[in-house]
């Protein structure tokens, strides 16, 4: 296996969606290659960074001022299609 | 090497009664929905439009939208993917018209193979999120992935961020699994290497 092949690999090897076989074979390349190791490692914890650190929390009174949006106008269309049928 | 687990992001036992509640005109129902999913689908609406008012209005249209499109929802898949659906082409048809000069697509194959060979194999820190403050890493990470083209940053927040599977990203965004797998493999391998700068392991020679 060659790096060029981890690296086509890497997705699914970091899902843990392949077979045996192969996720054995990129287990062996990771043992002697350094590089690929290091990528992998690295990709790895880039998911668990965005993962762990939420960007774009919605705050409270923005949420709730969201949804009441939302709901009165849910009400408004309920209302219309009532009045229309 | 242990290998990353898609998070589960929500119980569904119940989501069906819901839908079907909200359908029969019980908007109590289609409110529990709405309280379920709005963080998320503000998360979505704002990696993809990078734009907090545009977010704000995703946030209300793609629920006003599945409101009134609630009968086409036939159940075949997740409530919520049905949802990210419409909240995606929201955002993107925001972003569309505040950048009309780029064209912005999903299916556009960015040709971008060089970015996505690993330059960079410094190992990283043993706690590279501890190197910066909260608020220092957290505009670390928000830059980081605004760099990404918009098919790529898509893909990458809602199987990595959001949690949905393959076929579920694939779905939501109407792209082909071959499409969704690789887009994300870039968008993965482009943010690695973008992050190593913040965070690689410092050789302790004083030049940092």
């Amino acid at each position: 296996m060659t790096c060029s092949d981890f690296l086509k690999e890497l997705t699914d090897y970091l899902d843990d969606t392949m077979d045996t076989r192969t996720k054995s074979e990129l287990e062996e390349h990771l043992q002697w290659c350094h590089n690929c190791y290091v990528v992998c490692n690295t990709t790895k914890r880039t998911i668990e960074i965005y993962r762990n650190n939420e960007l774009y929390e919605l705050p409270n009174d923005l949420r709730t001022r969201l949804r009441s949006a939302i709901m009165s106008k849910c009400s408004a269309s309920k209302k219309e299609t009532t009045e229309h049928s | 090497m242990e290998t990353i687990q898609t998070k589960v992001n929500e119980p569904v036992s119940d989501e069906l009664a819901l839908v079907n509640a909200a359908k029969k005109g019980d908007v109590t129902a289609f409110e529990e929905l709405v309280r379920r999913y709005d963080r998320n689908v503000f998360r979505i609406a704002n990696h993809i439009t990078q734009n907090r008012e545009d977010a704000e209005d995703v946030v209300q249209d793609a629920f006003l939208k599945a409101y009134s499109n609630l009968g086409q929802f036939q159940g075949q898949s997740k409530f919520y993917t049905w949802l990210v659906r419409i909240a995606v082409n929201e955002a993107l048809m925001r972003l569309r018209r505040r950048r009309p000069e780029r064209m912005v697509s999903l299916d556009e194959d960015v040709k971008t193979e060089d970015d996505s060979v690993p330059r960079e194999v410094a190992d990283w820190s043993p706690n590279p999120e501890q190197l910066y403050g909260q608020g220092e890493l957290k505009d670390i990470l928000t830059k980081t992935i605004q760099g990404l083209p918009a098919s790529f940053r898509t893909v990458f927040v809602l199987r990595d961020v959001e949690g949905l599977s393959t076929e579920e990203t694939a779905e939501a965004l109407n792209l082909s699994i071959p499409a969704v797998k690789s887009r994300l493999l870039r968008a993965r391998l482009q943010l690695r290497e973008r992050l190593s700068k913040y965070f690689k392991q410092r050789s302790g020679d004083g030049k940092q």
